[in-house]
């Protein structure tokens, strides 16, 4: 179908549930926290789970878009994932449910049998989530049903100043109104609309730059287009940074890291992300571009003071790349609850260590500081010493003079520093073949 | 027979495929208009002036309405009529609704609502609990003090004292689905409400009271709310009541939802509670005396702060026998959002502060923890209670019976401190077969095993009871009504007092309905809620959905069945009193009626196939002044065990195994008495762990969204839960001998909070003293003074 005269900043939600009175997919916090408005989108790239409510409608150029009213099959039967929530009682005041059974749509139909991460973007009251879990279980094997096997043909993306549909075109664009907000994800921008109640105009929206999503991977480095949704970025790191890729896994949730890029969350500059305590700490390299005009930094560069980063008007993230290395990185995002929170401290490790002795330190942190930033008191105090507890307890002083946090809801100030400092001894202690974290244990 | 069957919720089917309707996807007419409240910046002041034209010039207004502008009463309050709908002359909270915009469309009236030029003379506000107390900010004058015996001389002459205090945060309910309403204006001025509420007649009363009008004139409508967990008891009032002010303005139908964040700065939450407790012990751990000071922080208006306080002081036994006990509790008036109904209303509160007492006393007297507990039980009911009588007598954790000293102890008479006898207490079997089955001795070995190594990871297991007051203690509060019919067809129109929220209140009620025709379910249809239908009707609230409810309904199916047994047995020369009515059919003189063909031969008969059924609680009654009496018609019983894994370098933990058995009598529908169990257990557990509300200095709510605001996740279900029910009935005469189910289970989740205080005693030989929530930054806090 063909939209015409609908203000971009529309939400998928909206239009569903206001001009096209498709009420099944709910609003319950309108912000990409609860799931309640999940919904399967699809291209060519293959099924994903999206909160409609922080979607945009240019966003969907092309896509296929599948709800809740859509998922039994045309003669009223369920969709395997349907029935076992009716049969496992998955279901009680009703309201998350539209949501839950669309994320575990999406999941059933990719494969994924991993609950705990597909469903940690929905959010339930009632049920404590086992009898979903059990539904979800009881689901997996059954086939995809016929009437979900395609959703039909794809367009490709943009083509107008709004919607560029190539990195060239977005350089053109931006250049020409640099004022311009850019859109990637709007898992962030969308919460600019939907809470801030801004008006946001000019816009250009990303999504059709497909040149700038994918990861390349090189005998120097791996190279990541800015507009790489997370999930993607998880999937591809997980070879290389496994710590890396479960702090992804818990950050955010799926639904957001479908949508979430890589570029945006670095562009956005806020001290909280946690990509850029982790790129600081593996030593990436943060490409810019204006116009035709080109430049390289050293990603913790980019990151000047709060709310400030080193980016020209029209200027736009392209890339980054992170030097193939060693994995000795360890990320450790500490927050109130695992799954879906943000941190309130972020701690990103990379120490090597040869022949005993601290060879490299690279120590960055979110939730620190206005800024992600390195710990460079703490790591210059490794530098050349033995790796043992004494210099676990010695550098651990360096954290004093690193970072003066504030006290926040998520946390106080003396909070944040003493578990930065703990987490460098979590370091040590795991590297010597300690238990990690309490997600390694069990009963 | 459907009563006892595992059938899935009523709405299943509906809720899967999106079908389900709640109140923002009701079809609305061509014209309806929609409301936002601009809110109060500031926490307390005078309102000096509000400059609205840039509000009522934006774009989409069509009115903007302040108090001066509300036709009759301008009061949203459930008790004592001090809560306006908009503010007057003064301001109390940040989030107070000032003024209420009506616009062509929920964003315009949020866009709109922002624009409010507000003119505030503020005022240092009162925050806090001890902010109140040094301003003697309080409801209903002073404390209220409640006593058995004498506490001060018992706990004198005990061999051992413990003492302590602790804080216990609030909870946001966060119901899936946030508040909203519609009005639908009618001929004559009437007006139809369909509102997400859990008090249909209150919404009623105060929409009536709003417009001028008998409550005749209006009529509301509630099919279901997508969960309301007490936070839809009053804090609908306010949409419902603006939506049909509007409406009557405006003459066009009105809606109003809240957005998120509006809905957690503007309503109420569970309130949070400082408890300070004094108890003497005897050398062998039985309590002699308990002092608790509860303090109770209500919010700006009273709303039901004080019935909520007086559970907290009706469970301060949680399920103990005190037999000297003072319970003082404090009603703290402050400038936040007015604390409000949470499942278990104040319960949960009082009984934390026991259940943390006996924590503490078993760290300082060196007492095995459930030792300590089944020491201090009420006796088992002679008659084994609510259950068949446990397989094996009570044990201490050395397997010794403690039979000389229990007997001396049971001889004390088992009353509580409000003079109530316990005469069902089931706890020492429930307690005994959930050890056994949890394996509780072997797994508390294995962690202390685990500790001893000395690792930085750190585990915890603790057991807690639960005995729950099931009744209003407002006693007019327990009765209900239903309206049954029977068409000729032999179909079953239902309908009661009752509202469903996810509880699964309309399937039971429907296989009580099904049960007593002997038809199968889906001759029976569920229908909304509706004050035109049955009226006068309590809260759905307090547990007391089905045992209130199903009882009425029973009443109205045993009216009309009594009517069709007589018609059709005259008509064969039976006996009325061996009419049977099963599998679908009616059996009389020999022949078998299919139940369709009796409605026919009743109707065709000119017997009445209508009527209402009515049921009050008996044995009930209730001095709240002298704290004396039987607030309750029975308690509800469970227990539960968890086990935790905590970091002591971050305090950051999990819960790894929770095992419960609960008590729902002889259910109704396990299944859904399992689902409450499980979400209750999970929600209480939230309450106590990551669920934190954090205001500022200038009483401005910081968690007002789930960015902020951590309800469990997913992945924060035990990762091995087992859940079973104990299988009784209740010895008293409720609704198939069933028991209520919807708030006891919530306080099993007080074991995760005391799994944590066993993992931090482990770090150190101090108590652990854990305020609630314990998030892990608490958490670490606690193993740092434990390590000292």
């Amino acid at each position: 179908m063909e939209l015409q005269g609908v203000a971009p900043t529309r939400t998928l939600l909206d239009w569903l549930r206001e001009a096209r009175g498709l009420t099944g997919t709910k609003e319950g916090c309108n912000e990409g926290d609860c799931g309640a408005c999940t919904v399967m989108v699809r291209d060519a790239t293959g099924a994903r789970a999206l909160n409609a409510c922080i979607l945009f409608l240019p966003q969907l150029h092309g896509k296929a878009v599948r709800t809740v009213e859509g998922l039994a099959g045309p003669d009223g039967q369920l969709h395997p994932v349907q029935q076992a929530m009716v049969d496992h009682h998955g279901n009680q005041c009703g309201f998350c449910t539209p949501g839950f059974v669309m994320s575990m749509a999406v999941a059933h139909l990719n494969g994924d049998r991993d609950h705990a991460t597909t469903l940690a973007g929905n959010l339930c009251r009632c049920t404590g989530y086992v009898p979903i879990l059990r539904a979800a279980e009881a689901a997996a094997a059954a086939p995809v049903p016929d009437w979900l096997a395609a959703d039909g043909a794809f367009a490709a993306g943009g083509g107008d100043p709004i919607r560029p549909a190539s990195a060239d075109d977005l350089a053109r664009a931006y250049a020409a109104q640099p004022e311009a907000t850019l859109v990637a994800g709007a898992t962030d921008v969308g919460l600019w609309v939907t809470k801030g109640l801004r008006d946001l105009d000019p816009v250009i929206f990303l999504a059709g730059c497909d040149d700038l999503k994918g990861v390349e991977e090189t005998a120097e480095a791996i190279r990541i287009g800015a507009m790489t949704d997370m999930n993607t970025v998880r999937t591809a790191l997980a070879p290389h940074f496994v710590s890396y890729a479960e702090m992804i896994r818990r950050y955010a949730s799926t639904q957001v890291r479908a949508a979430a890029t890589i570029g945006g969350n670095i562009a956005n500059g806020s001290p909280i992300g946690d990509n850029p305590p982790a790129l600081i700490a593996l030593g990436a390299s943060l490409h810019l571009r204006k116009g035709d005009a080109r430049r390289v930094m050293p990603i913790e560069a980019f990151f000047l003071d709060y709310g400030k980063q080193d980016r020209a008007p029209g200027e736009f993230v392209e890339a980054v790349s992170i030097p193939r290395q060693p994995d000795r990185l360890k990320c450790y995002k500490l927050s109130k609850r695992f799954d879906q929170d943000i941190s309130a401290v972020c701690g990103c490790f990379n120490i090597t260590v040869e022949d005993g002795l601290v060879t490299a330190a690279r120590i960055a942190f979110g939730g620190m500081a206005g800024i992600p930033k390195r710990a460079r008191h703490v790591e210059s105090a490794l530098l050349g010493q033995p790796w043992e507890a004494g210099t676990i307890r010695m550098a651990g002083a360096g954290f004093d003079a690193d970072f003066a946090p504030l006290s926040d809801m998520r946390a106080s100030a003396a909070y944040r520093l003493e578990t930065a400092r703990a987490m460098l001894g979590r370091y040590f202690a795991e590297d010597r073949g300690d238990t990690g974290t309490v997600l390694e244990v069990s009963a | 027979m459907s009563v006892s069957s595992p059938l899935p919720h009523d709405a299943a089917r509906l809720h899967v495929t999106g079908a389900a309707r709640y109140i923002d996807d009701i079809p609305t007419p061509r014209g309806t208009l929609h409301l936002a409240f601009g809110l109060s910046p500031v926490a307390c002041g005078a309102l000096e002036a509000m400059d609205l034209a840039a509000v009522r010039a934006a774009p989409g207004v069509v009115a903007v309405l302040t108090a001066a502008d509300l036709p009759f009463a301008n009061d949203v309050s459930p008790s004592i009529h001090d809560e306006p709908l908009l503010a007057t002359d003064r301001v109390h909270y940040v989030g107070q609704p000032l003024f209420l915009v009506v616009a062509e469309s929920h964003i315009a009236a949020r866009r709109a609502a922002k624009l409010g030029d507000i003119r505030i003379a503020e005022e240092e506000p009162i925050l806090t609990i001890d902010q109140a107390l040094a301003a003697d900010s309080r409801f209903e004058g002073g404390a209220v003090i409640w006593e058995k015996g004498d506490a001060a001389s018992a706990i004198a002459a005990s061999a051992h004292v413990v003492e302590g205090s602790f804080e216990i945060g609030g909870q946001e309910h966060f119901y899936l689905e946030g508040q909203a309403a519609l009005a639908l204006p009618q001929e004559g001025g009437d007006m139809v409400v369909h509102s997400s509420t859990q008090h249909p007649t209150e919404i009623q009363h105060k929409v009536a009271e709003a417009l001028g009008l008998p409550m005749h004139g209006v009529r509301v409508e509630v099919r279901r709310m997508g969960g309301g967990f007490g936070g839809k008891e009053s804090q609908g009032n306010a949409l419902a009541v603006s939506c049909a002010v509007a409406a009557r303005l405006t003459g066009r139908p009105c809606k109003m939802r809240y957005d998120r964040d509006d809905d957690m700065i503007i309503t109420g939450k569970r309130h949070d509670f400082r408890i300070s407790y004094r108890a003497g012990f005897d050398a062998d751990g039985r309590i002699q005396g308990v002092e608790f000071l509860q303090y109770a922080r209500c919010g700006w208006a009273q709303d039901l702060s004080l019935p909520v306080a007086d559970r907290a002081m009706l469970h301060a036994d949680s399920a103990y026998l005190l037999p000297n006990a003072r319970i003082e509790s404090h009603r703290l008036k402050t400038n936040t959002q007015s604390a409000t109904a949470f499942r278990g209303f104040g319960g949960p509160q009082g009984m934390l502060g026991m259940e943390r007492l006996m924590d503490h006393a078993a760290h300082q007297l060196g007492l095995e923890p459930v030792e300590l507990r089944r020491r201090n039980y009420y006796a088992e009911a002679e008659e084994g209670g609510s259950a068949p009588a446990p397989a094996e007598p009570p044990r201490d954790i050395s397997g010794q019976k403690k039979g000389a000293e229990k007997s001396a102890r049971s001889a004390l008479p088992q009353t509580t401190p409000y003079g109530m006898e316990v005469e069902d207490f089931a706890l020492h079997g429930i307690t005994a077969a959930l050890l056994e089955r949890c394996e509780y001795a072997a797994r508390k070995r294995a962690v202390a095993e685990w500790n001893a190594q000395g690792g930085a990871i750190r585990k915890g297991i603790a057991f807690s009871p639960v005995k729950f007051g099931i009744s209003f203690t407002l006693t007019h509060l327990n009765q209900a009504g239903a309206l049954v019919h029977v068409y000729q067809d032999g179909s079953i129109h239902l309908n009661h007092g009752g509202t469903e929220m996810g509880q699964g209140l309309f399937q039971k009620v429907a296989q009580v309905a099904a049960s007593r025709f002997g038809v199968g379910l889906e001759a029976v249809k569920i229908t909304a809620t509706d004050t035109g239908k049955v009226p006068n009707t309590s809260a759905t609230a307090a547990s007391s959905g089905s045992d209130l409810n199903g009882m009425a309904v029973q009443i109205a199916c045993d009216e009309l069945r009594g009517r069709m047994a007589a018609y059709l047995a005259a008509e064969r020369q039976a006996a009325p009193e061996e009419v049977r009515f099963e599998a679908g059919a009616v059996h009389v003189g020999g022949a078998t009626i299919p139940f369709a063909e009796a409605a026919q031969r009743c109707y065709q008969g000119r017997v009445g196939l209508s009527a209402t059924g009515f049921y009050k609680t008996p044995k009930v009654s209730w001095d709240r002044v002298r704290g004396q009496g039987r607030p309750f018609y029975y308690f509800a019983y469970g227990a539960a065990v968890t086990e935790v894994a905590m970091d002591s370098r971050t305090g950051e933990y999990r819960i790894l195994r929770a095992d419960i058995l609960h008590d729902a009598g002889a259910s109704l529908n396990p299944a859904l008495d399992i689902g409450q169990v499980e979400g209750g257990y999970v929600q209480g557990a939230g309450w106590l762990t990551t669920e934190e509300l954090v205001w500022d200095d200038k009483g401005r709510l910081r968690t007002h969204a789930p960015s902020t605001y951590k309800i469990p996740a997913f992945s924060d279900q035990p990762d091995i839960f087992n859940v079973a029910l104990w299988d009784g009935r209740n010895r008293e005469d409720t609704v198939y001998r069933s028991k209520a189910v919807g708030e006891p289970p919530f306080m099993l989740g007080i074991s995760a909070f005391l799994a944590l205080s066993d993992a931090v005693a482990s770090c150190g030989g101090g108590y652990p003293a854990l305020d609630a929530p314990a998030t892990p930054e608490r958490v670490w806090a606690a193993v740092r003074r434990c390590a000292q």
